[in-house]
């Protein structure tokens, strides 16, 4: 089951990205424009049927991926950078860098996750570049934690001590012999940020914190369908079947390459 | 053990003080003039009404002097009021608080009944069907959006069956206990999910790497039954890394719990907050985000206990 599981993941999660990517150049409706039919069922015209206002939804299920992948990509790449630069100083210096910036990860860990961002959301305000930063705080802490452990490990390897003892800088020693061991553990972490951070950002919106109508968001989508679900039940279908899928192909892809890199996990 | 218990508590009190201040400083990072967010109003203020406004609510003085009377009156139990009823936040939050507990503990409850047994299932009879069917469901568990699992919950449980009150709510238990229940079920499901499909993953792969343990093949090579050895040996180890794993994942329920308060018109804490943030009543944000992450710490702080009590060896080290 191993394979074709990442495969099936790799598959989703291409088909999401690609989405956002070309979505500007297919022939869809605007996904803004409404129209008198309104709560209409899906047809020949309208795919995946129109909302209460009569716009396209899979105009606008196709442009909310591009929301959606824009605040999980933007959001985990600041996590990751900002959380492995930490977890690398933390490990590889130790001493008081390595407690002062461990006690205060640990403050950040005693909030439930998205508690967290939603804090940090209400005070900064609904928008998804608030969400973004909110969701890169979220993770910051857990990529630094993923990062520091490894590093304490691979510090004390002899092919770290014979780059010292021939006089290769600490700069060298940690671009050249730390981090790229720690990028495996990173590609599976990243995965399964992602996941999350799909899911939060449509959390988020659902509850209206992050973009407002009428963009088209996954989460904005399936909290205005929520008040037709009783005449127009694909308004509260097909914008969360497209959150799951985006969710589930990381998920899936995180997982099948954590059993491909870890030979320990094979099973 | 009272030992390890005095540390374990001892160790908490710098995050709770981390906790709080950060709390704290949640006030300072919304944009605009603190005093019209307090007072909730947009009405102009002149310069000096704002000065003494300021004043009065002490945001005159430097930060640290703010922090330290906030935090006294704070463990005074004053936690300060409610800018929309002019209650007592404290006051608010404990009536609320009941209904966000039982739902936390109900889904916790079925994450348990139906994770446990099935992860167990699964790594006993690994690549049959039954493994097969809970990995995938396993997985598809984690991705369902819980604000989704919810709508389609009352699309077909309330709308299509007429199962359940599309109206959702919640009824004190004291009052009828029935009636509690039955409105607990769904939203305890919708936020139970997730956390069942990690239940299950987590137990599975930890009861795998206890069956392929040398002292299993040895009781087996002993000639003791199977069943025996899962008893004995396999269910007690594998429960330790479940039980640490697990202890994140049930703190993460006070937060999920939110989004499905909201769902199902749940007047809990979580569903107090969005509210809260909506009409831009600080100090109700503030305590409740406040007494959120306490709990979160305190249930950590009891997983470790239970921890510590399953493996000696960590209570000795």
């Amino acid at each position: 089951m191993r394979e074709p599981v990442a495969l099936i993941g790799l598959v989703l999660v291409l088909s999401y990205i690609a989405a956002a990517l070309v979505v500007g150049w297919l022939p869809l409706r605007d996904p803004l424009q409404i129209s008198t039919q309104r709560l209409a069922p899906p047809t020949a015209e309208f795919p995946l049927g129109t909302d209460a206002l009569g716009r396209d939804l899979l105009s606008r299920i196709l442009f909310g991926a591009r929301l959606s992948v824009q605040v999980a990509v933007v959001s985990v790449a600041l996590a990751t950078v900002v959380g492995g630069v930490l977890g690398l100083v933390s490990g590889y210096l130790g001493g008081i860098a390595d407690l002062g910036i461990g006690r205060v990860m640990d403050v950040f860990f005693a909030f439930p996750a998205i508690l967290l961002a939603l804090g940090i959301v209400a005070a900064l305000g609904p928008d998804p570049k608030n969400v973004i930063i909110a969701i890169a705080v979220v993770y910051t802490p857990i990529f630094a934690r993923i990062v520091r452990g490894p590093v304490l490990a691979l510090k004390a390897r002899d092919f770290v001590e014979a780059a010292r003892a021939i006089g290769a800088t600490q700069t060298r020693i940690v671009v050249r012999h730390i981090v790229p061991n720690l990028l495996s553990t990173l590609v599976v972490q990243v995965s399964l940020a992602l996941s999350w951070a799909v899911l939060t950002e449509g959390a988020l919106s659902f509850l209206g914190l992050s973009a407002q109508p009428p963009a088209p968001s996954w989460g904005v989508m399936l909290s205005e369908g929520r008040q037709y679900v009783e005449f127009a039940a694909h308004l509260a279908i097909f914008p969360g079947i497209a959150i799951m899928v985006a969710v589930l192909g990381f998920n899936l892809l995180g997982d099948g390459m954590r059993d491909a890199l870890d030979p320990q996990q094979q099973r | 053990m009272s030992r390890y218990l005095a540390l374990r508590l001892s160790g908490a009190v710098p995050t709770l003080l981390g906790v709080s201040i950060l709390t704290f400083l949640f006030i300072r990072l919304i944009p605009g003039d603190a005093i019209a967010a307090r007072l909730g109003t947009s009405t102009a203020l002149t310069p000096e009404q704002l000065a003494g406004l300021r004043a009065y609510f002490g945001l005159d003085q430097p930060l640290p002097v703010q922090y330290w009377s906030w935090l006294t009156s704070l463990l005074r139990g004053d936690a300060g009021y409610s800018i929309r009823t002019g209650r007592p936040v404290l006051v608010e939050i404990g009536e609320r608080l009941p209904a966000t507990l039982e739902l936390a503990a109900a889904a916790a409850l079925i994450a348990l009944l139906v994770g446990l047994p099935l992860g167990l299932l699964s790594a006993m009879r690994p690549r049959t069907r039954l493994d097969v069917a809970a990995r995938i469901g396993g997985l598809v568990g984690l991705s369902l959006p819980s604000f989704w699992l919810g709508t389609l919950i009352v699309l077909v449980f309330s709308l299509h069956l007429r199962w359940l009150p599309n109206t959702g709510g919640y009824v004190d238990f004291l009052r009828d206990p029935i009636a509690n229940l039955a409105l607990l079920l769904f939203p305890a499901i919708t936020l139970g999910v997730a956390l069942a499909a990690a239940t299950m993953r987590m137990t599975r792969s930890a009861m795998l790497d206890v069956l392929g343990a040398d002292y299993v093949r040895t009781a087996a090579a002993k000639g003791l039954r199977r069943s025996l050895i899962v008893r004995r040996h396999v269910l007690k180890n594998g429960l330790i890394v479940v039980v640490t794993l697990l202890g994140i994942q049930v703190g993460q329920l006070f937060g999920g719990a939110v989004v499905v308060e909201e769902i199902f018109s749940i007047p809990g804490v979580g569903r107090m907050l969005l509210t809260a943030i909506v009409q831009r009543d600080y100090a109700l944000v503030q305590g409740g985000v406040l007494v959120i992450a306490i709990l979160f710490v305190v249930v950590n702080i009891v997983v470790d206990l239970l921890y510590g009590y399953l493996d000696p060896r960590i209570r000795l080290s």
